[in-house]
């Protein structure tokens, strides 16, 4: 979506917290890419998270404009599934403990 | 040829096709390709934008990979049947225009990574003489048309 290179955008490592950490949900995160259509990326958050238009425009926004985004929080097997959905579509899903 | 809608949304809820016949040929032979690749050599580097990871840790990518890789790789490969399928059709149904929305992108991300798209001014400085540019041509093509069709499904939303 933008000029950043996938493979310049570091990776950052889980945070510790207080909780312990299976109590931790799982954010998942959506990176920013050069080749995903802003428009797009916007309807697959609708159609997949039913986000309304403007939640959905908001997170492709910050995916395009600060390089990613979590665009979903849950359970380590809810979180599995959205990656895996968001990568059935093509874009560019990690997961990581919040 | 830039100007016209290729894709519309009906009052029935079905999508309307406006397509040439060069551009239905092309879609018809184009998802071809990359099944062909899919089946041959699905870890081919080309393909890797089609399978990123979803964790850092190897042990769970491996059992992610192990849960999912399988469901991802027919899904992917059904998507590009129905649009070789349905290239020559007049109309889409819903699920059809869904599988187009995801066989087109899987064909942009292919053909993107392999002309090592950085950023949207890829086209600003093609010069004729360019090796790549009839890629790029087809690349253009590909996201303009993936426009149509994401603005033809977004008026459903």
């Amino acid at each position: 979506m933008t000029t950043l290179a996938p493979a310049e955008v570091e990776v950052e490592q889980p945070r510790g917290g207080d909780e312990p950490e299976h109590d931790r949900p799982w954010v998942v995160i959506v990176w920013n890419d050069p080749i995903n259509l802003m428009s797009y990326v916007t309807l697959v958050f609708q159609k997949l998270f039913g986000y309304s238009k403007a939640k959905a425009t908001k997170l492709m926004l910050q995916v395009h404009n600060e390089g990613k985004a979590v665009v979903s929080t849950g359970s380590r097997e809810k979180a599995e599934l959205d990656v895996a959905r968001l990568h059935g579509h093509g874009l560019w899903a990690t997961m990581q403990r919040d | 040829m830039w100007s016209e809608r290729r894709i519309e949304r009906a009052a029935d809820g079905t999508y309307v096709l406006r397509l040439p016949e060069e551009e239905r040929a092309l879609l018809r032979f184009l998802p071809g390709d990359l099944r062909a690749l899919l089946d041959a050599a699905p870890d081919d580097p080309g393909l890797r934008r089609l399978f990123p990871r979803a964790y850092e840790d190897e042990q769970d990518e491996a059992a992610y990979r192990e849960l999912m890789g399988n469901e991802l790789l027919d899904e992917r490969r059904r998507a590009l049947e129905v649009l070789a399928e349905t290239a020559t059709a007049e109309r889409l149904t819903d699920g059809q225009a869904h599988a187009w929305l995801t066989a087109l992108n899987d064909l942009r991300l292919v053909l993107g990574t392999r002309l090592e798209v950085s950023d949207e001014s890829l086209l600003e400085d093609l010069v004729e003489s360019d090796p790549r540019a009839p890629e790029l041509a087809l690349y253009a093509y590909l996201s303009w048309l993936q426009e149509q069709l994401v603005a033809a499904l977004s008026s459903d939303l």
